[in-house]
């Protein structure tokens, strides 16, 4: 280990080890730290993915998918149940355990180091620019310095924080989750399901999601709004008890998930923020995994290059960047997310009696939200943006 | 013991480390920077909490309380 490096990502997630990859790729020397003692685990995820995003950074490998996807399933809140099937495989289900430790083999490969159990406490700032990190390594308070530090520290990044950028998230964007892995379920192994309603997760929705024959991913998120008065724990354990009494549970995990628009600012002096800690979550799906890849490419390139030309104002052009590349549809994610929020229990069943009734080959995804929003005219132009263009 | 400490104003938030997950939700929502969160340690940082309840409310396992009766904690319903 050396006592000054170009680069030094905290956390070890995709976001950090993508970020960590591309940096090294253009010849900055990165360091990267994670807290926990594994990369990848424990898995705060329900694990699915879109095509798409995932190609764009790794060729798929059996080794890390557990399932791949063919089908939405959307479940009313009176129990109907409408297939939208999309013709071809769109997204796969990860071992997320497998997959970011291959990704961290990647970014090392790329001349990366990785340094795990290793808790950052801290930032060195000078002259109001940051210029490295504290941390605790085995113990003992430590420090390493750097040109540029990229925070992937997650939903609860603070690495932000101490650099000054406003990362707080409002309790009520806070989807707030739990989910169980679990054995000895019945569920079709190429469907993401989606269930609705105010008794099974009111402002967010509870999951199922297939892991390999007879296992399955079963969670949900509710907001921090309706956290305060009924917990994603109780909620999941009703759920658990009417939908899949047989279930057994594997693992379980909490988690959140900042179900928000970007940071307005997500660059300063010295310090980037990538992934969940920049809050580059799609926030309708609370998928994260490949906005924050595309986060941590964009961050890691314009580190790289802020170093080669030995300018470091390159990384004012990450903001826009990441606004071209994501950050001005989660913008209009965002709008969708409020809108499917305030849904009543008889729009929902509306709602899907009405997909129901479309021959299979019309339903869409953007029917989804065409149908679902109809009475918010303003809301449909923006449908059309995402889901067309 | 550095687990259960805030006593800022007239009310305690206290996390149960035993039964925390260290999920993050809490430090994400807090606005004072007042959770410190370890890879399998928790604890609030005494002298920035101000009560605000945000964690109590974002805490998807009910494991951050406060602990003085009569104060409202969630209405949990199982």
């Amino acid at each position: 280990m050396k006592e000054e490096y170009d680069i030094i990502v905290v956390g070890a997630g995709p976001a950090g080890t993508i970020a960590a990859q591309y940096a090294a790729k253009e010849g900055s020397s990165v360091l990267v730290l994670e807290k926990d003692r594994d990369v990848g685990y424990p898995v705060r995820c329900a694990e699915a993915i879109n095509r798409e995003g995932l190609e764009a950074f790794i060729k798929p490998d059996p080794k890390w998918i557990n399932a791949e996807i063919t089908k939405f399933g959307f479940v009313a809140p009176n129990g109907k149940k409408v297939i939208i099937d999309l013709g071809k495989v769109e997204g796969y289900m990860l071992e997320r355990r497998i997959f970011d430790y291959e990704l961290a083999k990647i970014a090392s490969e790329a001349g990366a180091e990785i340094l795990t159990r290793t808790y950052v406490n801290g930032l060195i700032l000078e002259d109001g620019k940051v210029t490295g990190v504290k941390y605790e390594f085995r113990g003992q308070q430590m420090e390493v310095r750097a040109k540029i530090v990229i925070g992937a520290d997650g939903v609860e990044s603070r690495v932000g924080k101490w650099a000054g950028l406003e990362t707080c998230v409002d309790f009520r964007d806070m989807e707030c989750c739990f989910q169980v892995t679990a054995a000895n379920v019945q569920c079709d192994q190429d469907t993401l399901f989606f269930y609705f309603g105010k008794e099974v997760a009111p402002e967010g929705y509870f999951w199922v999601f297939p892991k390999g024959e007879g296992t399955a991913n079963i969670g949900l998120g509710v907001s921090g709004g309706i956290g305060k008065k009924r917990s994603a724990l109780s909620y999941l354990n009703s759920n658990l008890e009417k939908f899949f009494p047989t279930a057994n549970i594997l693992t379980q995990v909490a988690g959140g998930v900042p179900s928000v628009i970007t940071l307005e600012e997500i660059a300063a002096p010295g310090i980037m923020l990538v992934g969940d800690a920049a809050r580059q979550v799609n926030p309708l799906s609370g998928g994260g995994i490949s906005s924050g890849m595309i986060g941590g490419s964009i961050a890691g390139k314009l580190a790289a290059q802020s170093i080669k030309n030995n300018n470091l104002n390159y990384i004012k052009k990450y903001p826009k960047e990441w606004h071209k590349a994501r950050g001005k549809k989660h913008k209009i994610l965002d709008k969708l997310k409020d809108g499917i929020y305030s849904f009543t229990d008889e729009q929902f069943n509306k709602l899907i009696e009405s997909l129901i009734k479309l021959p299979s080959k019309k339903r869409t995804i953007g029917r989804f939200f065409i149908i679902a929003l109809a009475n918010k005219p303003s809301l449909l132009k923006e449908i059309v943006k995402v889901f067309v263009i | 013991m550095q687990y259960r400490q805030a006593k800022t104003g007239k009310l305690l938030i206290d996390i149960l480390p035993n039964k925390c997950d260290f999920c993050g939700c809490c430090v994400g929502v807090c606005p004072e920077d007042a959770i410190e969160l370890k890879e399998a340690e928790i604890y609030i940082i005494d002298s920035r909490c101000t009560n605000c309840s945000k964690c109590i409310w974002a805490c998807p396992i009910e494991v951050i309380k406060f602990d003085k009766e009569g104060v409202p904690e969630k209405q949990v319903n199982k």
